[in-house]
Formats: C-alpha cells, sequence, structure tokens
C-alpha cells in the first residue's frame, strides 16, 4: 500500500461527563491512501459520524479530542491551531453531508456558495471565479449548469443539491473527501447516480474517500476497504471483498445477515377473499393561488385500484413523493380521499362520515415511521397501549391488563409498561406502536414505512416479529416502503407507485424476478450492492 | 424531574423564588403582624418612615400606616396578579387550541379577533372596560385577564400548529380517540410548558396594569392596593416622595421576582435554548 494521506492514529474522543458511556471514540486507528474509497460502517451510536467529524475538529461543545493523532499532509491536525485549522477545511479536507437542502445557506443561489470556496481559499477574480463554477458544476453534471448556478437550494431536486454540495466539496481539489451518509436521505435512483459520480470523480481526481455509511449495500457499491465500528472502536477492518465475504468478527457477521437479501422467499398460499379493496382512489393537492390563478396542482394518488387478500401482506413500493404515504393516509381515513372507495369487508371506508369512521378504527389500524414521533412523550408505554380499547369502551383496569399481555406478545417485558417512551431504544418504541395498534384486535394493519427509522439489526428483529404476528393473529397488512429489501422479505403482492400511480403490481416473486415496467427495472438496478445479502442464507 | 435540580443551579432563578417566596410571605402575614384595617386612619399624616417605632415606613397623607398597606396590598397584587393570569392564560389556551388544531377558516376567524385585540393598546381597552363597568376588584381583575389573552393565544396557536401533524397525534386520530380528547389530552400537554413560561410575563403585566389604573384612581379604592398608595402619594410627590417611592418598590421587587422565576422555568424547561 502507498503511504497513507490521511491516518487516524489511535484516536480518541471524550463526550461530556453524564453521557451514555466515557468515549465516543477509543483507539480509533484509519488510514486511507490517494485514490482509495474506504467505507466505515456501524449503526447509530457506533461513533462513525463522530470520526468524521473529529478529522475535521468539528465537534460539538462538550466533546473533545482527548488523545491519539490524526496525520495529514505531515502534520497532526489533532494538535493544529484553529487558524491552521481553517485553512485544511476545505481545501485539503472537504466534506459533504446527509441533508443537503439544511447544509447549503437558503437565502444565497448555488453558483454563490460554491464561488465562495475559492473566494475564501484563493484570490481569483470574479470572472475567473464563474468559470471555475460553472465548470464545477459541469463536471459534477448537473443539468443545465448555468441555470443551477443562479438556482437558489430550493428550486433544485435533493440530488442536485447532493451534486452542488459535491462541486462544493471538490472546488479546491482536495486531497481527502469526507462523505457523511450522502445518500441516505435520497431516493436510490438519485442514489445510485450519486454514488457513480462520486466513484467516477475519485478515480479521475485521486482523491481518498472517507465514507460513511449504515448501508451495507452502499458499501459493497464503492468500498475499496471498509472498517466495521462498534461502540467506537473499529472492530474490524480490511479489503472490501473480504470483509463482506468472509467477515471474521462476530459483530460483522451479525450486520451483514440482518441485511436482507433481494429475492422473495418461496410465495405463501393465498385466499382468494378480499378484506381490503381499494377502486379508483384518488387525492389532489391544490396549494397557494389567489381566485383560481397560479395555483399548483398534485395528484398525490391517481386513480389506485388494489386488492388485498385475507391474511396476506401487500407491499407498497416507491420514492419519495410517488404517494405512497398519501394512499396509507387515504386508507385509515387520516386523509379524505377526492374519489373512488375503500371497502373493508364490504363497509366504504372513504365516505363515511368522521364519526362512524371512529366507530370503524377498530377494524384498520396503523403503524407510523417515527418510533420517536409516533409516541406520545408524556404517557406511560402501557397507556399509550390502553388508550385505544378505553376510547371504544373497555373498562380501565381491562385495558391495563391486555396492554400488558400486548407487551409479552411483541416482545417487551411487561413491567415496563410504567415507564416512558423516551426510557425506550427506538425498536422497542417500535414495538410499542405495533402493540398500540394491535390492542384493538384489527383485521387489517397499514405499516408506514416501518421499519426505515431503525439500523438494520433492530429492522430484522421487528421485521421477523411482524412476520410472526401475522401468522399468528392471521393479520393482513398493507406495508409501505422505499426499501425494496425489506419489501422482498415480507411481502405476498407488491405494488409499484410513481408520481401517485400505480405502474405494476403482482406476487413479490414475479415482480421482483422479471419486472415488466421500465421503472421497475429502474428501481431495482439502482439498489445498491445487489447481489449482496445472499450471505444470511449461507451457513456461519 | 430533572427540570428542578437545573432550576436550582441558576442564582437568578433562586434569587427570583426567594424574592417572591418573599411577597408570599408579607401577604400571607400580613392579617396577623397588622390586624387592623389598613385603611383606617392610625395616626398623624405624612410621618416620615423610621420618625416614629409605630410606622415604621411612615404614614401617607391622611395618616394611614404604609407597612400596613403594603402588607395588606401584597395580597391584593398577588391575587390580582394570578387570577388575571388564569383568566388570560386559560382563554388564550382555548382560542389558540381550537384556532391551531382545525385551522382553516376557524383558525382564520379566530386569528382575526385576537388581532383586533392586539391592535388597540390594551391598556386603552381595560380604560374603557372598567369605565363601562365600574371598578371595584373583581371587575378590574376580570378585565385585566381579557385584555391579556391574545399573546398566550398566539403562542398556544403556534405551539398546536407545529404539533397537530406529529406522528402520535395521527396515531391518536387512527385510535379513534375524539377531537377534544386529541386535544386537551395529547397536544395540550405537550405545548403547555412555553405557555405556563409566558404566564409569568403575563403575571408582571396584570400587577403593573393595576398598579397604573390605581395610579389614575381607576382601581377599586376600597381596598388596600401598591398602585391605590401610589396614586394617593401623587399628590405629594415633590416633598413627600416615600410615599409613592416605598409601595414602587414593593411592585418592582414582585415583578423582578415573577420574572427571573418565569426565565428560570424557561431555562430549566428548555435546557437546550441554554447558553445562546
Amino acid at each position: 500500500m502507498t503511504a497513507p494521506v490521511l491516518a487516524l492514529d489511535r484516536l480518541g474522543v471524550r463526550l461530556p461527563p453524564g453521557a451514555d458511556r466515557s468515549h465516543a471514540l477509543q483507539d480509533v486507528s484509519l488510514a486511507i491512501a490517494a485514490g482509495e474509497i474506504l467505507c466505515v460502517v456501524g449503526e447509530s451510536g457506533s461513533g462513525k459520524s463522530m470520526t468524521a467529524n473529529a478529522v475535521m475538529r468539528l465537534l460539538p461543545v462538550g466533546v473533545a479530542i482527548d488523545g491519539g493523532q490524526v496525520r495529514f499532509d505531515g502534520r497532526d491536525l489533532a494538535s493544529l491551531p484553529e487558524a491552521e485549522m481553517r485553512r485544511v477545511r476545505g481545501a485539503g479536507i472537504a466534506m459533504i453531508f446527509q441533508e443537503p437542502m439544511t447544509a447549503l445557506n437558503p437565502l444565497r443561489t448555488i453558483g454563490d456558495q460554491i464561488g465562495e470556496m475559492f473566494g475564501i481559499h484563493t484570490g481569483l477574480g470574479r470572472a475567473a471565479v464563474h468559470e471555475r463554477v460553472q465548470a464545477l458544476l459541469e463536471e459534477v453534471r448537473i443539468p443545465d449548469p448555468v441555470r443551477a448556478a443562479r438556482a437558489y437550494p430550493h428550486e433544485l431536486s435533493g440530488g442536485q443539491r447532493q451534486r452542488a454540495m459535491i462541486a462544493m466539496a471538490l472546488a479546491l481539489d482536495p486531497k481527502v473527501l469526507i462523505a457523511d451518509e450522502p445518500t441516505t436521505a435520497l431516493d436510490v435512483t438519485t442514489q445510485a447516480q450519486i454514488l457513480a459520480l462520486i466513484r467516477d470523480l475519485q478515480r479521475r481526481k485521486g482523491t481518498a474517500v472517507l465514507f460513511i455509511t449504515h448501508d451495507f449495500g452502499v458499501v459493497a457499491e464503492i468500498a475499496d476497504r471498509v472498517a466495521v465500528m462498534q461502540h467506537g472502536r473499529v472492530v474490524e477492518e480490511g479489503p472490501a471483498a473480504e470483509v463482506l465475504e468472509r467477515p471474521r468478527h462476530p459483530y460483522t457477521r451479525q450486520l451483514i445477515a440482518a441485511v436482507p437479501p433481494l429475492k422473495a422467499p418461496p410465495p405463501r398460499p393465498l385466499s382468494d377473499e378480499p378484506i381490503l379493496a381499494i377502486a379508483h382512489l384518488s387525492k389532489t393537492y391544490r396549494t397557494g393561488g389567489f381566485l383560481g390563478r397560479g395555483a399548483r396542482v398534485t395528484h398525490a394518488v391517481r386513480d389506485v385500484s388494489l386488492v388485498l387478500p385475507r391474511g396476506g401482506t401487500l407491499g407498497i413500493v416507491g420514492e419519495s413523493g410517488s404517494g405512497k404515504s398519501t394512499l396509507a393516509r387515504c386508507i385509515v381515513r387520516l386523509v379524505d380521499p377526492d374519489q373512488g372507495s375503500v371497502r373493508l369487508e364490504g363497509t366504504d371506508l372513504a365516505t363515511l362520515p368522521r364519526a362512524a369512521m371512529r366507530g370503524q378504527t377498530r377494524h384498520i389500524q396503523m403503524v407510523f415511521q417515527d418510533p420517536f414521533g409516533s409516541l406520545n412523550p408524556r404517557r406511560r408505554a402501557g397507556e399509550l397501549v390502553a388508550q385505544g380499547p378505553i376510547v371504544h369502551g373497555m373498562p380501565r383496569a381491562q385495558a391495563m391488563a391486555r396492554a400488558r399481555e400486548l407487551f409479552a406478545l411483541v416482545g417487551l417485558d411487561p413491567a415496563s409498561a410504567d415507564r416512558y417512551p423516551h426510557e425506550f431504544s427506538g425498536g422497542q418504541r417500535q414495538r410499542i406502536g405495533l402493540a398500540r395498534a394491535l390492542a384493538l384486535e384489527p383485521r387489517v394493519l397499514v405499516a408506514d414505512e416501518p421499519v426505515s427509522a431503525l439500523d438494520v439489526s433492530v429492522q430484522a428483529q421487528v421485521l421477523a416479529l411482524l412476520a410472526d404476528l401475522r401468522l399468528r393473529l392471521g393479520l393482513s397488512i398493507v406495508f409501505i416502503t422505499h426499501d425494496l429489501r425489506v419489501a422482498a422479505q415480507i411481502c405476498d403482492l407488491v405494488a409499484v407507485m410513481k408520481d401517485g400511480e400505480v405502474v405494476e403490481h403482482g406476487p413479490a416473486g414475479a415482480v421482483f424476478e422479471r419486472p415488466r415496467h421500465a421503472y421497475t427495472k429502474a428501481l431495482l438496478e439502482s439498489i445498491p450492492g445487489r447481489e449482496f445479502g445472499g450471505l444470511a442464507q449461507a451457513p456461519a | 424531574m430533572g427540570w428542578v435540580r437545573g432550576y436550582f443551579r441558576s442564582p437568578p432563578a433562586v434569587i427570583g423564588l426567594v424574592l417572591l417566596l418573599l411577597v408570599v410571605a408579607m401577604a400571607a402575614s400580613a392579617g396577623w403582624l397588622f390586624p387592623r384595617d389598613p385603611l383606617a386612619l392610625a395616626g398623624r399624616p405624612l410621618v416620615w418612615p423610621l420618625d416614629n417605632p409605630r410606622f415604621w415606613l411612615g404614614t401617607d397623607n391622611s395618616g394611614r400606616d404604609i407597612a400596613a398597606q403594603i402588607f395588606h396590598g401584597a395580597r391584593i397584587s398577588l391575587l390580582i396578579g394570578l387570577v388575571a393570569t388564569v383568566i388570560a392564560v386559560l382563554i388564550g389556551i382555548v382560542i389558540g387550541a381550537v384556532a391551531g388544531y382545525y385551522g382553516g377558516a376557524v383558525d382564520t376567524i379566530l386569528m382575526r379577533v385576537t388581532e383586533a385585540f392586539q391592535t388597540l393598546p390594551n391598556f386603552l381597552l381595560l380604560l374603557v372596560l372598567v369605565v363601562v363597568f365600574g371598578s371595584n376588584i373583581t371587575t378590574v381583575t376580570i378585565a385585566i385577564g381579557v385584555v391579556s389573552w391574545p399573546a398566550p393565544a398566539r403562542l398556544t396557536r403556534a405551539e398546536f400548529l407545529s404539533l397537530r401533524n406529529r406522528e402520535f397525534v395521527q396515531a391518536g386520530r387512527t385510535l379513534g380517540l375524539p377531537d377534544f380528547k386529541l386535544i386537551f389530552g395529547e397536544i395540550l400537554p405537550n405545548a403547555l410548558p412555553p405557555v405556563i413560561v409566558y404566564a409569568s410575563v403575563v403575571m408582571a403585566v396584570a400587577i403593573l396594569l393595576e398598579s397604573a389604573l390605581a395610579f389614575l384612581r381607576l382601581s377599586d379604592p376600597n381596598v388596600a392596593s401598591w398602585g391605590n398608595l401610589i396614586g394617593l402619594g401623587r399628590d405629594v410627590l415633590r416633598v413627600q416622595w416615600y410615599v409613592s417611592a416605598i409601595p414602587g418598590v414593593a411592585i418592582l421587587v414582585t415583578v423582578l421576582a415573577v420574572s427571573l422565576v418565569g426565565q428560570g422555568l424557561n431555562d430549566a424547561l428548555n435546557p437546550r435554548l441554554k447558553g445562546r
């Protein structure tokens, strides 16, 4: 291996007293050579983002480097004075972030913000800066670079914003690029493009890339070498092919085994009798405009017809803005549809008056995405679960007893029913959400991205729980997700949505193996590390 | 209760609490230390403080004991402050919650009404109310509460706007909870901390409003309030300035105490905002 451009040597980062552990990072040693992509993977709290911030010396108040070195360009960044450090940031080591919308200043144009890099670090004149900005925007293949330079961040799409961020980061030809989950907030097709762009630019310029991610698919797609982090330590490091195919550390093995393979299991027998039938459902949003002029019309859901057989699981997949969440909210009437019907065992929910719908809620329940936002922080966990039965007329004591039974059913300690939501982990909270939905003994469960906010290993546990409950309680599930791997694992039927319409639907195996619609094909091809994830079946 | 410890870590908040407890102690001990009617004649008029051991804060222009009026006045000021604040915050919460939760036309109408109240200087409105409904202590207190609700209403509405689309509220709706349970059982407890903090500002303003009314001799003349004493002292302000100054200091201390407590609560309940 050639001499590393950036080397971390037994780096330690101390957390303020009272945190859940004493050190965010301990003895972290990593080295990146020019022209190499090192992926740092780990679950939330593993210290992977802290590593990136420590290199840039952008640590939160109270958090400080307390040992080790960060060697770059013959100097130790850990002990460099702040003024010197400012010259390294951007010019020597550049960084791109997860959410380009918040990383860009909303009040300044893209061209202005990229040009600022030259203004700070070089003495170029206005015309020269303008020229360089145009060249950079062309290099990151942003559509219509002249217009993009004059645009404000909100006028660009997420992918275009991330391209602009990359252009800004590469403006001064840094030796090292740190990318902190740069594609996590993006749709899968955009993610594939951005990953290709990063790899292409890195090859041409010979930049060393420190790529932080939680997604093993992305690792398989882009990494030359991989470092796996757990609890602030590097537990395994090596060439990508080796770590992915022959992981040595048990934690790495566990993480890799938790990645769902992109192959549907053999189909289950399905009932012919529909329990939920959606017909010609439409929802249109009209925003802005005065007296009908200049109004923006969004067809969130357009003429969707789908059938969920009794005991089956219908997956609705699509990218952000495809209307899948609006569809879920129309089904449970959080949103009133404009047209069409949602028949639950013959009752049309779409046209029920509000009061009658409140009575029907016991038959159709919803599980939400955000394990932090979906539980009222001021109620005890047991109360949250008992709330539904109490509203529907169950005496309080009986409802609380039922809540404890449900805690056991979803794999939580019934004694923890007296605790508040913030005392539970993300996965446990999602179990509480599930228990709350099941408390009313619904026939249909609508799950809106129930595992998207969870780490892979927790995600695997919650999916297994869902599959188990589906069998034991005979639940029929509408499962909304953007993650095709997850959809492949749990869904019997899959419907692919784009721009409010269902473009393709059918049995999961057929859709994943023989996609007919061009968009479905594009989606499947964009999944990072497509071939990866079969390891779960391989003997450990 | 981590926020209680956070509260006691801030010296200004502790000072505020001590001052406030002092005023409460004055109000509580008034009947015991000064059992006589504070508005009864006690001695010669305009005795300077410390001149006569019987009247250590002196007497006013009609010969009434200033110390007795200050102690009994603490009751009136705290009572007016508390009751007016409760009225203002209750009206504010209901209007803000309904406007924020339902949005749309309901919100538009309620907010226009709120704006109408806000554009009128609330002291002028208070004067009108007192002139129309008379100036006994009950009407004055209610009137102060009625002119002070727009700010808590706006605050509650802003909190509701950000909370109503949170997933836990939607989860409540999918469970079949009726609207009033969602508003008062689910959203309000989460929207309350900033409103409670703001209530301290309302209380300080309520005490000042009553004093201002009394200064103009428009408050209830039959109770021993600090404002009444300042109003009386106006006639002798240039020579016997202490008649106005002593209740002025009492008002200053009380308002300061209430504000410090409010600020301390704010820092303790929103620890992330501290140090900005």
